[in-house]
């Protein structure tokens, strides 16, 4: 099935989500990888207040390249996403409605997913130059001194994804090769 | 003895870091060409995003990966060639920085693994040197992205292990990987010398051209019944589930010890990019 997405996502949207569905988002997105992941829940844990509102949203694990000259972003794919599962848990408790990456998640952030509603979007991996079309519009938000580690504000179109791990807890990267095993 | 200057060196370095970052070797392609007509519905998708996203590269939109990788060069350079005006290293990371400050691309390569300061233009470089002979200069450019190499492992086995201790440990590699290193892989494998040398073996056997079998019928058997079972594992393109989990299994030996069989796995995502001149 292929549903057509818009941020916010909000919870009965999500829930309509199986592993497996292709989608296309459009609207607004945060970046973030492991150093961004590291600040903000540092910044979490320390109790300060967060200068971005995760109630809803979703988070791109992604490095960009710079853009070419007239262009807006460089290659933009995804980024190997268990790398920042153990950050994950704390952004989902504020409310964030999911992520977007390759690869397999902890059983920790399954649980925290489970327990939040929320769902794990993957991008294809190595599609950096392919992605990089569907990102109309990229605002430098947070830690600038990280370079292609800061938090952008992407605004996206029709930014093709799989629905990884559904909010019921289907795995596509444990269906998936299931299905194919030994055959 | 022939003179090269290192600037020239370094002139055809940065020229190889660029089109390999934009241009997906042909074989590459036509290996993924070929994997499309084996898959269905979502895990084709992946390799037609693929597809697509080398034309677009091709075209210089964008690099092929965001992850413009670490620099792996490889340098074969006759004994008979004198290097002037600077040191061959210096040559290959100023051809990196060049490249990698006018493209766009991205800046990986931290100062310290500990204390991660960003060295702001991709360098250093890994060099690996081999003295030839000859009066020429060989030199492949590998970009090496993390999200495969992340994933891949050694083992110092036993030699009562042989063969069978082998295939098991390169199949639980490729099994816990599962999608993380960007399938279809291509897996490196490198058999025998002391640690560091069947490493080297395996990062080198990454860039054999895709369709040529280890030139020992023995060795070519063993890679395409690995290659086999290793697709029987259902991981796919992307991970999501399919035929194709790598479009090639490569293994260089070594003579070794006879207490060692050491063994090293690299594997290689689907975006492997290197590009070889001669000077």
């Amino acid at each position: 099935m292929q549903h057509r997405l818009t941020t916010p996502l909000l919870p009965t949207i999500r829930k309509e989500l199986t592993a497996g569905d292709t989608c296309l988002l459009s609207g607004e997105i945060y970046t973030a990888r492991d150093a961004a992941h590291a600040r903000l829940v540092a910044a979490i844990e320390r109790g300060e207040e967060l200068p971005l509102s995760l109630q809803d949203a979703l988070v791109y694990y992604v490095g960009p390249c710079r853009p070419a000259p007239g262009r807006v972003i460089g290659a933009a794919g995804p980024t190997t996403s268990g790398r920042v599962d153990v950050y994950t848990p704390t952004l989902l408790r504020l409310g964030l409605a999911g992520t977007i990456g390759k690869g397999k998640r902890s059983p920790e952030v399954k649980a925290a997913m489970l327990a939040h509603g929320a769902v794990y979007f993957a991008a294809t991996g190595g599609a950096g130059a392919l992605l990089a079309r569907s990102v109309v519009a990229s605002e430098l938000l947070l830690y600038p001194d990280l370079g292609t580690e800061a938090v952008y504000r992407l605004l996206v179109k029709d930014l093709p994804l799989l629905v990884a791990i559904d909010c019921q807890g289907n795995d596509i990267y444990e269906l998936g090769p299931q299905r194919y095993r030994d055959k | 003895m022939r003179q090269i200057h290192a600037q020239d060196i370094a002139a055809i370095v940065k020229e190889l870091c660029v089109k390999a970052n934009f241009e997906l070797p042909a074989d590459v392609r036509a290996a993924l060409q070929a994997a499309y007509h084996r898959e269905e519905q979502a895990s084709r998708q992946v390799l037609d995003d693929l597809l697509q996203n080398a034309t677009i590269a091709a075209e210089r939109e964008a690099a092929l990966c965001q992850d413009t990788g670490m620099v792996v060069a490889f340098v074969e350079l006759g004994q008979a060639v004198q290097i002037v005006g600077g040191l061959l290293t210096d040559a290959i990371n100023e051809g990196v920085r060049q490249a990698y400050r006018e493209q766009p691309f991205r800046h990986s390569i931290v100062q310290d693994p500990l204390f991660r300061t960003n060295t702001g233009d991709n360098t250093p470089a890994v060099v690996h040197l081999r003295l030839v002979e000859g009066e020429k200069c060989k030199i492949t450019v590998a970009p090496k992205g993390f999200g495969s190499e992340n994933m891949s492992r050694v083992y110092m086995l036993n030699p009562a292990q042989g063969w069978e201790g082998v295939e098991e440990r390169v199949l639980a590699t490729v099994q816990e990987a599962g999608p993380n290193p960007c399938p279809p892989l291509i897996v490196g494998i490198g058999l025998g010398g002391t640690m560091e040398k069947a490493v080297l073996l395996a990062k080198e056997a990454l860039f054999r051209p895709l369709g040529e079998s280890n030139p020992d019928p023995r060795y070519a058997a063993l890679e395409a019944s690995l290659l086999q079972a290793i697709n029987a594992s259902g991981i796919g393109p992307g991970g999501i589930g399919g035929r194709t989990t790598a479009l090639a299994v490569h293994i260089n030996s070594y003579p070794t010890h006879i207490a060692g069989l050491p063994l090293a796995i690299n594997l290689q995502c689907h975006s492997c990019r290197h590009q070889t001149a001669v000077l």
